[in-house]
C-alpha cells in the first residue's frame, strides 16, 4: 500500500526519528487505520453514542452489528464529519484528526461512505455518476475546464465492469433497479479510491445472487482497502468472514468472530431479550 | 487528447441552438435597425420606438431569467431576491446617467436635482467617479457581485437551504428597498433616477441610441446563453445538478458545495447587474420599486412558466409573461395580478416542466407516431448536454429522448 508513510530517504540524517510525518498524509505506522476513542454524541439528552471506543486495522474487513438505535449510523456520521462528537477522539491513521475536518476534507483524506438508502445522482447517467465520484482535483476552477483523459475513461470503464453496469453506462441512474443502484453507489465509492470504506447496509434490497456477488467483491477489496460494514443480514456477515463488533445503546458490547459473538449471552440478551 | 476550448464551446450547444441564435442575431442586429431607422414611419414594416424599447426591456428581463435558471434550475437554489441584483446594477449605471444630465437639470446645477433639492453641497463619497462610463459599468457588475458573494458566503456556509434561503433573499431585497426609499441614502429616494439626457455624449432618446442599446441587450442575452450552455454541460454543471439532487452525497465524494454554489450565485448576480445596467437607459427610470419582493417573485414565475433547468425555457417564459403583461397593463391593468397568480398556479399544477417541457413532450409523442422523424426530435429534445467532443464513449444523456433515438434509428 502506497499510503504507508515512509521516510523519504533512508540515508538522510532524520532517520533516527523513525518516519517523517507529512501533514494530511495517512500514517499507518501502527497498522491501525481508524481509532475512535471515548466518543460521546447526544441529541437532546439522548446518548446516541456513549463513550464508544473502537479500532480498525489497516486492510481489515470489520462488520458492525447491533439492534436499531445502537448508534451504528451515528458512528459513521462522526467518522465522516457529518456529526461532531460532544467528546472523544476520532483519528484516521496516527495523525489525521477527523473531528476537526469537514465532509469534503475527510473524503479527500481517503474515507468513502455508502449510505443506508442508496444515494446516487438520479438525473445523471451511470457514467456521469462515476465520473463525478472519481478521485481528482475537485475544486471549482478545475471542474469548469475539466475533460476526461483516456486514462480516466479506462478507470471508469473498469469500474463499470466491476459493478456489472457496463451495459447501463448511458442510462439515467434513476431508472436502475434498487440492487443496481446499490452497486452503482459502491462503484462511486471505488472511483474515489478511498483507503477506508464505510458501508451502511450495502445489501439491503438486493437479491440473493447480488448479495453473494457483493460479498465476493468486498472480500476481494479487503487487504488493499479497509472496510467497515454495518449490516443486519447475518448470512452476509458470515460470508464476509471478518471480525464482528456488536454495538448496543451507543457503546461497544462485544467483539470477535461471528460464532463467538453469537454465542455471547449478552449479545443474545440484547437481540432476543426484553 | 484534449479538445480545444473553442470546440468544446461549440459542442456545448446542439446545432439547432446555434442556428436559432444566429437567426436571433440577424433579427436583432440587422432587421430591427433597418426596420426602425431606415424604413419610413408610414411603411408597413416599420418598427416604432415603443416596440424597440419594449422588446429591448424584455431582452434584459430574459437575461435575468437565464441568470435565475442557472441557480434555480441547475443548482436548486430558489432566490426570491434577484430583483435586488438587477436593481443594484441599474442604480450603479443610473448614477452615470444622472451625472450625464450635467447642468441641463431643473436646477441647472452640477449636482443631480434630488441632491440640490435636499440642499446637499457636494457629491457623497460613493458617487465618486460616477461620471466615468467604465467605472459605472464596473460598479454595475461589482456591486451586485460583492453583495451576492458576501450574502452567499454566510448563507451557504451556514447551510441555509430551500424555503429558508428563499425567504431570507426576499427579506434582503425588501430591506434594500426600504433603504433606497430613504432620501438620505443618496439615491433619489422614492423617485429614484430619471430624466436622463445622454449616454457617452449621445442623446438618450435618439433612435440610433435606442437601436444600439437594443443590440447590446440582444448581444448580452446571446452571450449569457452561450456561457450558460457551456457551464451546464461542463463538469461544473454536472456537479451543480448533483448538489441540487443529493447534496450530502456530493460532500462525501469530496466536493465542497459552498464553493460551487457561491460561484454560480455570484455569477448569476453579476449577469443580473449587467441586465439592470442595460435596462435603465432603455426605460429611462430606476426607482426602489424594482427591489419590491413582488418583482423578484415574478422573475421566478418567468422561469417556472418557461421550464426550469433548460435555459431556453427561461427566455421563453420571460418573453411570454412580459408580453402578456404589457398587453394586460394596457387593456385591463387591474386584472394583471390575478392573471399572474392564475398563471403560476396553472403552470405548477399542469406544466411542472413549463412550456419547454410541454413542447418536448409533444415532440416526443409525435416522434413515437412517426419513428422516422425521431432522430431529429430526440436531438432537439436532448436535455442538459450533448457530449465533450470527439474521443471515446460520449456520455450522451439518455432519458426517454435518447431511448427513442435508438428506437428511431432501428426503425
Amino acid at each position: 500500500m502506497s499510503a504507508v508513510t515512509m521516510s523519504p530517504g533512508h540515508q538522510g540524517s532524520d532517520m533516527a526519528s523513525g518516519h517523517v510525518l507529512i501533514p494530511g498524509e495517512l500514517d499507518l505506522s501502527h497498522n491501525v487505520i481508524l481509532y475512535l476513542d471515548d466518543i460521546t454524541v447526544s441529541f437532546d439528552g439522548f446518548r446516541a453514542l456513549n463513550k464508544l471506543s473502537l479500532a480498525i486495522d489497516a486492510g481489515e474487513l470489520r462488520c458492525i452489528i447491533g439492534p436499531n438505535g445502537a448508534g451504528k449510523t451515528t458512528m459513521m456520521d462522526v467518522i465522516t464529519g457529518k456529526t461532531r462528537p460532544d467528546s472523544g477522539k476520532a483519528f484516521f491513521g496516527q495523525t489525521i484528526d477527523l473531528t476537526r475536518m469537514t465532509e469534503p476534507q475527510i473524503a479527500h483524506a481517503g474515507i468513502g461512505r455508502k449510505f443506508q438508502k442508496p444515494t446516487i445522482f438520479e438525473h445523471h447517467t451511470v457514467f456521469e455518476n462515476l465520473e463525478l465520484a472519481m478521485k481528482t482535483d475537485k475544486r471549482v476552477r478545475r471542474a469548469l475546464f475539466a475533460q476526461l483523459s483516456d486514462d480516466e475513461r479506462d478507470r471508469i470503464a473498469m469500474t463499470l465492469k466491476r459493478i456489472r453496469l457496463a451495459d447501463e453506462a448511458e442510462r439515467v441512474a434513476g431508472l436502475l433497479s434498487h440492487g443496481q443502484k446499490q452497486w452503482l453507489e459502491i462503484g462511486m465509492l471505488l472511483m474515489q479510491e478511498p483507503k477506508l470504506l464505510l458501508l451502511d447496509e450495502p445489501v439491503a434490497g438486493m437479491t440473493d445472487d447480488e448479495t453473494e456477488r457483493t460479498a465476493e467483491l468486498f472480500v476481494s477489496l479487503a487487504g488493499t482497502h479497509s472496510l467497515v460494514v454495518v449490516e443486519h443480514d447475518m448470512a452476509f456477515v458470515e460470508a464476509l468472514g471478518g471480525r464482528v463488533t456488536v454495538l448496543h445503546e451507543g457503546a461497544l458490547l462485544a467483539e470477535g468472530d461471528l460464532a463467538t459473538v453469537q454465542a455471547d449471552p449478552r449479545v443474545i440478551e440484547v437481540y432476543l431479550g426484553r | 487528447m484534449r479538445t480545444p476550448f473553442t470546440i468544446r464551446l461549440l459542442d456545448s450547444m446542439p446545432r439547432g441552438g446555434w442556428i436559432a441564435l444566429a437567426l436571433f442575431a440577424l433579427l436583432a442586429w440587422v432587421w430591427v435597425p433597418v426596420a426602425h431607422l431606415v424604413l419610413p414611419a408610414e411603411h408597413a414594416l416599420h418598427i416604432p420606438a415603443y416596440w424597440v424599447s419594449l422588446i429591448g426591456k424584455i431582452l434584459c428581463y430574459m437575461v435575468v431569467a437565464v441568470a435565475m435558471d442557472l441557480i434555480w434550475g441547475y443548482a436548486g437554489i430558489l432566490s426570491l431576491g434577484h430583483g435586488l441584483f438587477f436593481a443594484l446594477g441599474g442604480y450603479a449605471f443610473g448614477m452615470y446617467l444622472m451625472r450625464g444630465i450635467g447642468r441641463d437639470g431643473s436646477y441647472q446645477s452640477d449636482l443631480p436635482d434630488f441632491m440640490v433639492f435636499l440642499d446637499w453641497k457636494e457629491l457623497p463619497w460613493f458617487w465618486m467617479g460616477s461620471d466615468s462610463f467604465v467605472w459605472a459599468l464596473f460598479l454595475a457588475m461589482a456591486v451586485p457581485g460583492v453583495v451576492a458573494f458576501v450574502f452567499g458566503w454566510f448563507a451557504f456556509r451556514s447551510r441555509i437551504k430551500g424555503v429558508y434561503f428563499s425567504i431570507i433573499t426576499q427579506a434582503l431585497t425588501y430591506a434594500a428597498m426600504l433603504l433606497f426609499f430613504r432620501n438620505e441614502t443618496g439615491f433619489g429616494g422614492n423617485n429614484g433616477f430619471t430624466d436622463f439626457k445622454r449616454i457617452l455624449g449621445f442623446s438618450i432618446t435618439a433612435p440610433e441610441t435606442r437601436v444600439v442599446l437594443f443590440g447590446l441587450s440582444a448581444a448580452l442575452l446571446a452571450l449569457c446563453l452561450i456561457l450558460g450552455r457551456y457551464l451546464v454541460t461542463s463538469r461544473f454543471g454536472r456537479v451543480l445538478a448533483a448538489i441540487r439532487d443529493a447534496e450530502s452525497r456530493v460532500m462525501f465524494i469530496g466536493y465542497n458545495p459552498l464553493h460551487y454554489k457561491l460561484f454560480i450565485w455570484t455569477l448569476s448576480a453579476v449577469l443580473c447587474g449587467l441586465a439592470g445596467a442595460l435596462y435603465v437607459p432603455q426605460v429611462g427610470i430606476i426607482n426602489p420599486s424594482e427591489m419590491s419582493p413582488a418583482n423578484s417573485i415574478e422573475i421566478a414565475i418567468w422561469v417556472a412558466v418557461g421550464g426550469r433547468g433548460t435555459l431556453v425555457g427561461a427566455v421563453v417564459g420571460a418573453g411570454i409573461v412580459n408580453f402578456a403583461k404589457s398587453w394586460f397593463t394596457v387593456s385591463f391593468p387591474e386584472y394583471w395580478p390575478f392573471f399572474l397568480g392564475f398563471l403560476f398556479i396553472a403552470v405548477t399544477l399542469f406544466l411542472p416542466q413549463g412550456v419547454v417541457g410541454l413542447v418536448r413532450k409533444l415532440a416526443r409523442r409525435k416522434a413515437d407516431d412517426t419513428p422516422g422523424g425521431a432522430d431529429a426530435v430526440a436531438a432537439a429534445a436532448t436535455p442538459v448536454r450533448v457530449g465533450l467532443g470527439k474521443g471515446g464513449p460520449l456520455p450522451v444523456k439518455a432519458g426517454s429522448g435518447g431511448e427513442i433515438a435508438t428506437k428511431g434509428a432501428g426503425a
